[in-house]
């Protein structure tokens, strides 16, 4: 931002200097006051969006929230939660994170420092997780249901829900991964190698650490995108209305998004209410994950 | 609560988490999801899963049921979920709900399959509905229709897109039309009343599986039409204008008692729990179904629904019973 009328060096002639001079000058203008305009956009559409949740939802934007249980009882609107679907997104989501991170990370150093470019199956190997990464959540809901709630028998459970998002970030999280691993300059590996340093040794002691930052984000935006997944869990089974917390991986479940489609869909004003927090309350989490991305990259961030 | 409380605050410790993950996927591998232990020691004490799902219309229903029989039985998990009656019936056809919601009855090709999985679907009518067709506030023209104009806007191939077209007295105001999507229940149902065929509808109406979007719809254009359950129409009477229906014998305003003894035709239907006879040899939904059935005018204040009749109500007892036994 700060190069406004930047001469382009090219230019010989005075005269020509004069002319792209000016000309360079209008464009950037015009270009800046584009940008900013698109920013400006996207900012107020957010703006609105938030402040109309609030809005909606303040009257239940309490404690009640996640303290109590959503209730089926009209004369007892005002005493209802979602409470089963705060543990029930925390059940899920830390599921499939455990299960979706070592996988996507140990994935990309494999494709990133091992495998061999020239090999077709490795070409195909890439070719098919950028495809991946493309696909729909609602196929992998349908994939889901048909594979592992039914053929591998588990069921309308949170170990089905976890697996299925798992395998719709796990794209995400190599292709972060990757980018993060190559933006680690080869000078920092050759002088490892050069030091007598193994393979192993070169990628654990300075290839990750030092990739740790994009790393970092990369997951932690593919898990606040597992968390806002709605179409998926629907398809899995993921219940509506539950009044107790899971208490295992074979559990009964449902989330904030599942509760919040469900409840802004109610007749009952009251329950639209919630629905309106229960928005704001999932804003807040998904927030909360991607300042730790932002501290995580701040914090690790490295420059050569 | 505590107990929740505590096990938030262990949550972000990624080592502890597979250790209790690891602990509890052992323990419910033993124990099994739909397990009655203490069944025995004192009759009334049950406990247990009972899963619900199906249709969306009657889910409020199942859930004051469910949320009242925690009451007197907090050991007993009642799920329900939101499949959509087609989408509850799959899934009970295949064994996997104890109890399936449903604003239609089922079909035959759904009762072979469940049949084919040595299921027998029990069939109760827990509530009625009376299907509303409502216009916008400013709509002072549309107080009636008959079915025969409902027809000509909803039918297959329909081009009508102005009032004046229904009845050459309407004003020249643009239709606009708005409905459920073609997997709910209530579209089934409205179809085949109206149209003589279910699922057989014009295609170009804005479909929404969500009430709500269909009453703002509604509520924000003055050509607009629509129709839905008589739970959103009650709830929104300050927004929207319903529409009286004439089958033949006159205009019928959609209220409890026209939807209960059968004159607001042909809109006005039952709504249904189908039970699994194999999920009611299960103590807990044995109980929960028991409780459904006895607790049935409790139930449908608490979730706002048009009660039964006093004959549907005798009937629903003697179908229990008949349960019961078989």
């Amino acid at each position: 931002m700060s190069t406004t009328g930047v001469v382009s060096p090219r230019v010989a002639t005075a005269e020509g200097q004069a002319l792209t001079q000016r000309k360079v000058r209008i464009g950037e203008v015009v270009f800046r006051l584009v940008l900013q305009a698109c920013l400006l956009i996207a900012f107020l559409f957010l703006v609105w969006l938030v402040s109309y949740a609030v809005v909606r939802g303040w009257k239940r934007l309490d404690s009640r929230l996640w303290e109590n249980m959503p209730v089926g009882r009209i004369s007892r609107i005002d005493s209802a939660g979602v409470q089963s679907a705060i543990t029930g997104t925390l059940w899920v989501i830390l599921t499939t994170a455990v299960l979706c991170l070592p996988t996507g990370i140990f994935g990309a150093i494999y494709l990133e420092e091992y495998a061999d470019q020239t090999k077709w199956y490795n070409r195909l190997l890439e070719l098919n997780i950028q495809n991946l990464a493309g696909v729909p959540s609602i196929i992998f809901g349908i994939l889901g249901l048909g594979i592992i709630a039914r053929q591998f028998g588990l069921g309308f459970t949170v170990i089905t829900a976890a697996i299925v998002l798992a395998l719709l970030v796990l794209p995400i999280v190599i292709i972060a991964t990757r980018e993060a691993i190559r933006a680690v300059p080869q000078s920092i590996r050759q002088a490892s190698y050069a030091l007598g340093a193994t393979k192993w040794q070169t990628v654990s002691r300075q290839v990750l650490p030092a990739a740790v930052p994009g790393i970092a984000t990369g997951s932690i935006l593919a898990i606040s995108r597992a968390i806002g997944e709605a179409a998926p869990l629907i398809v899995l089974g993921a219940v509506t209305f539950v009044t107790t917390n899971p208490d295992g991986l074979l559990s009964k479940y449902t989330t904030l998004p599942i509760q919040i489609f469900n409840l802004i869909g109610e007749a009952q004003l009251g329950y639209q209410e919630i629905g309106a927090a229960a928005i704001v309350l999932l804003l807040g989490i998904v927030l909360l994950l991607n300042s730790i991305a932002i501290f995580v990259r701040i914090r690790f961030q490295k420059r050569w | 609560m505590t107990r929740t409380l505590r096990r938030i605050g262990t949550l972000p410790r990624i080592g502890s988490v597979v250790a209790v993950l690891a602990m509890t996927l052992a323990a419910a591998a033993c124990g099994g999801n739909t397990s009655t232990t203490g069944t025995t020691a004192g009759a009334a004490k049950l406990s247990g899963a009972v899963a619900v799902d199906g249709s969306s219309t009657v889910a409020p229903l199942s859930k004051a049921a469910a949320d009242i029989f925690r009451e007197t039985q907090p050991d007993v998990s009642v799920t329900v979920g939101t499949s959509g009656t087609g989408g509850g019936f799959e899934k009970f056809c295949k064994g996997e709900t104890d109890i399936s919601d449903a604003s239609r009855k089922i079909k035959d090709t759904e009762k072979e399959k469940c049949t084919a999985a040595g299921i027998n679907p029990s069939e109760f009518i827990v509530a009625n509905d009376a299907l509303s067709v409502v216009v916008s506030k400013e709509n002072t023209w549309a107080t009636c229709l008959t079915t025969a104009q409902l027809k000509k806007i909803w039918n297959q191939g329909s081009t009508v897109n102005n009032w004046n077209q229904i009845d050459p007295a309407f004003p020249n105001e643009p239709l606009k039309l708005f409905g459920p999507g073609t997997d709910s229940g209530t579209f089934d149902f409205f179809t085949a009343a109206i149209n003589g065929k279910e699922d057989q509808s014009r295609a170009d109406y804005t479909p929404s599986e969500n009430d709500n979007v269909i009453v703002q719809g509604v509520a924000g254009s003055k050509g607009g039409l629509g129709y839905f359950g008589f739970t959103y129409y009650e709830e929104n009477k300050d927004k929207l204008n319903v529409v009286k229906v004439d089958s033949g014998g006159g205009c019928v305003e959609p209220s409890v008692a026209s939807a209960q003894d059968g004159t607001y035709k042909p809109l006005s239907r039952p709504l249904f729990i189908y039970v699994s006879n194999k999920s009611i040899s299960k103590p807990q939904v044995k109980g929960f179904v028991e409780f459904y059935v006895s607790s049935i005018d409790d139930i449908v204040t608490e979730a706002k629904f048009v009660p039964l009749t006093a004959t549907q109500k005798t009937t629903l007892a003697a179908e229990l019973e008949t349960l019961k036994k078989g």
